[in-house]
């Protein structure tokens, strides 16, 4: 197993090569201009301000060259530096990490949480009410698009109810806590102060559930098939047989093996997490890696888009090692081989 | 002879099917007496696992009639709670296949440990674990204690087994159901599992309800043979006289396709297959196979009556004029 890992996170590099290659082509290869951004549209007929921009960028190399040199660069861990924010990518990303992950994360938490709860209700009570309505609240959840649901969510909750806060992190006039993790939720709680706590909960709510519920919808249909694909095995017939209660059978006999599928899943939908993340900070005004990722795209900003990619791609590797990870830890069987 | 330990009564299981109930056991009786046992034969379909599930109240599909006494108490109907509070403390059941019937997540240390604090919650998990090893020395598993850290994949067909009798009689049960046993397994495995549970049957005065579609493994497994056909107990008696001299054509048929070392004929199957419970054969279940049957056989269903020390479901060996 260990010699497994190994081997994983040393082809990683590789396969970041790879990303960062074929990001590469695609950016340089889109018949758009950058100078745009960097110089903007009224300068754009200004010889003299284009070529100083083309060679303070670096642009006036040939590609293979600025291939080249942007490898050459990131094997000393420097991004480059944005045309839109003059400021180094890799510290334009840290930056906004935290807001992604604290996002992503309270989305993953929330749809892994309510998706398996459900779907073990939805098993347990088979055509019941909590079924046919979780089985609604899944398709709703995986057929609605994210930015749909955003709008209509913060129109009913915040616009007409104000039950809510509206887009954004925190109250625009609110004073940020103190950066320690970048998490506001858990920096707050580090510096004691409740009501930030609060509020940074209260912003969190609404763009983690819509975030977070296309993964409830399939978390609980899946959780719930498997669980009584399980329920019917022979090991739970042994289990019931020798007198343990149905509590035990589900929770401590069933669910193990049925979640096996279910970490697979979540595991894909980190990765649907990662990309359903640039659509909700946009709608909420959420200031991380996604609205970032908009804002490179638009302006065709090299650097700014390449070190986005990279960071996805970072994400979605470990995401992959960590679900075959976990898998290992519950099922004995792969742990050998 | 002291009070049976377990009573099943005229004990009728059906399930719900497409054109209607489906009749699969249509009135089982048997007795197991403190530390007796009882082979439970019959082929495939005939309703052997189904009877016994049903006693212990494991079919949540079914509709299940009759009666099933442990101890004077009733279980059929039973609350879930008081059923739960039986199984695996009072009756065992261990299951034919050992490679399903563990669970592969857990080690099977934790498994019998996990079947002995079911039936007692003051019992701290050290001690638990400390008890799951001995259990696995008792059915004569070595190094136990390793083997207790051990995962069902880990270990063969035949230790999987003994770790599930070792799970069922955790708690001393007064009757272990053994369910085809080692019908899973290789012969020379069969015959070390069947040395296990008779062990335990002597040393811990288990009684023991073996059930198997094999007459050649009860011989010696068993004092009393119960033999099952479509749903229902169509002879029983003392094992050795039923072998002897066997009633029913369908006992007689089932000895008769053993290969067996004294008798220079060769093994004749029983002709025809299996009835199916969505079709049960009108009047005598077993006449469209019987060599003996005569055209009455057609019309009504025999009840079990009394032929020596046995009992017969056969109108026509029961008849006076056959004695
Ligand atoms: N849950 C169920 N629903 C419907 N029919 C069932 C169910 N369980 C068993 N049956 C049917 O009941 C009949 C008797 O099954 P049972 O398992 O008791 O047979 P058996 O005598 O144990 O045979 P085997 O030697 O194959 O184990 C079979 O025809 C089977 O298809
Ligand atoms: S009743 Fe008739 S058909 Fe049935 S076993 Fe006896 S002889 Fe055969
Ligand atoms: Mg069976």
């Amino acid at each position: 197993m260990r010699r497994y890992v190994l081997r994983r996170v040393a082809i990683m590099p590789l396969l970041l090569l790879g990303i960062v290659t074929m990001v590469f082509a695609v950016t340089r290869l889109t018949p758009a201009n950058p100078l745009v951004t960097i110089v903007g549209e009224r300068n754009l007929g200004n010889r003299v301000v284009v070529d100083a921009a083309k060679r303070r960028w670096g642009l006036d190399r040939s590609v293979p060259v600025q291939y080249e040199r942007y490898v050459a660069n990131l094997t000393r861990g420097d991004l480059g530096t944005s045309f839109r924010t003059r400021q180094s990518v890799g510290r334009d990303l840290s930056d906004r990490l935290p807001a992604t992950l604290e996002l992503t994360l309270a989305a993953l938490v929330f749809g892994l949480v309510s998706g398996v709860g459900l779907g073990i209700v939805a098993a347990r009570r088979r055509d019941g009410w909590i079924d046919h309505l979780s089985r609604l609240f899944a398709l709703v959840g995986s057929s609605m698009p994210a930015f749909w649901a955003g709008l209509l969510l913060l129109y009913v909750f915040y616009s007409r109810l104000g039950w809510l806060p509206g887009p954004g992190r925190l109250d625009p006039r609110a004073v940020t806590p103190l950066r320690r993790t970048g998490f506001y939720t858990v920096d707050s709680l580090l510096a004691g102060d409740w009501n930030t706590f609060w509020a940074s909960v209260r912003h969190l709510a609404m763009p983690a559930f819509v975030l977070g519920w296309g993964i409830t919808g399939i978390v609980s249909r899946l959780t719930r098939a498997s669980l009584l694909d399980e329920l019917g095995a022979d090991y739970v017939r042994t289990a019931r047989a020798m007198g343990i209660s149905e509590r035990r059978v589900v929770a401590g006999h069933a669910l193990p093996n049925a979640l096996l599928p279910t970490i697979t899943i979540a595991g894909f939908s980190f990765a649907f997490l990662i990309t359903g993340a640039v659509l909700v900070e946009t709608v909420f005004s959420w200031n991380g890696v996604g609205s970032y990722a908009v804002d490179a795209a638009r302006s065709l900003d090299y650097p700014a888009i390449m070190g986005v990619s990279l960071l996805g791609g970072i994400a979605f590797l470990l995401t992959n090692l960590l679900t075959d990870l976990t898998y290992a830890l519950i099922d004995p069987r792969i742990r050998l081989s | 002879m002291p009070e049976p330990v377990l009573v099943v009564d005229d004990l009728h299981v059906s399930f719900r099917g497409p054109d209607g109930p489906v009749p699969v056991v249509r009135g089982v009786s048997f007795e197991v007496h403190e530390g007796g046992s009882l082979a439970v034969v019959g082929e495939s379909g005939s309703g052997k696992t189904v009877s016994m599930l049903a006693v212990l109240g494991l079919l949540p599909g079914a509709t299940v009639r009759g009666s099933a006494r442990y101890r004077g108490t009733e279980l059929l109907g039973a609350s879930q709670a008081r059923l739960r509070a039986v199984r695996g403390a009072h009756l065992g059941m261990i299951f034919q296949d050992p490679m399903t019937s563990l669970n592969p997540v857990l080690t099977v240390g934790r498994q019998i440990a996990g079947v002995l604090r079911a039936h007692d919650r003051r019992l701290r998990s050290a001690a638990a674990r400390a008890r799951a090893v001995e259990l696995l020395d008792l059915v004569s598993i070595p190094q136990p204690d390793r083997r207790a850290r051990a995962y069902p994949h880990e270990l063969s067909g035949g230790m999987r087994q003994r770790v599930m009798i070792a799970m069922a009689v955790a708690n001393r049960p007064d009757v272990l159901i053994a369910d085809e046993p080692t019908t899973a397994l290789d012969v020379t495995v069969q015959a070390q599992i069947l040395d296990v549970v008779t062990r335990l049957r002597r040393e811990q005065g288990i009684g023991l309800v073996l059930i198997t579609h094999d007459l050649g493994v009860v011989a010696g497994n068993a004092d009393r043979v119960a033999i099952m056909y479509a749903g229902r107990v169509v002879e029983d008696g003392p094992m050795t006289a039923t072998f002897a001299s066997p009633g029913h054509p369908y006992t007689r048929g089932l000895l008769a396709s053993l290969p067996r070392l004294d008798r220079r004929r060769d093994p004749v199957p029983i002709g025809g297959a299996p009835p199916s419970p969505s079709s049960w054969p009108t009047g005598c279940p077993f006449h469209p196979r019987c060599p003996l049957a005569v055209d009455a056989c057609r019309e009504a269903e025999p009840d079990l009556v009394a032929l020596g020390d046995a009992r017969v479901a056969c109108s026509v060996v029961a008849a006076p004029s056959h004695r």
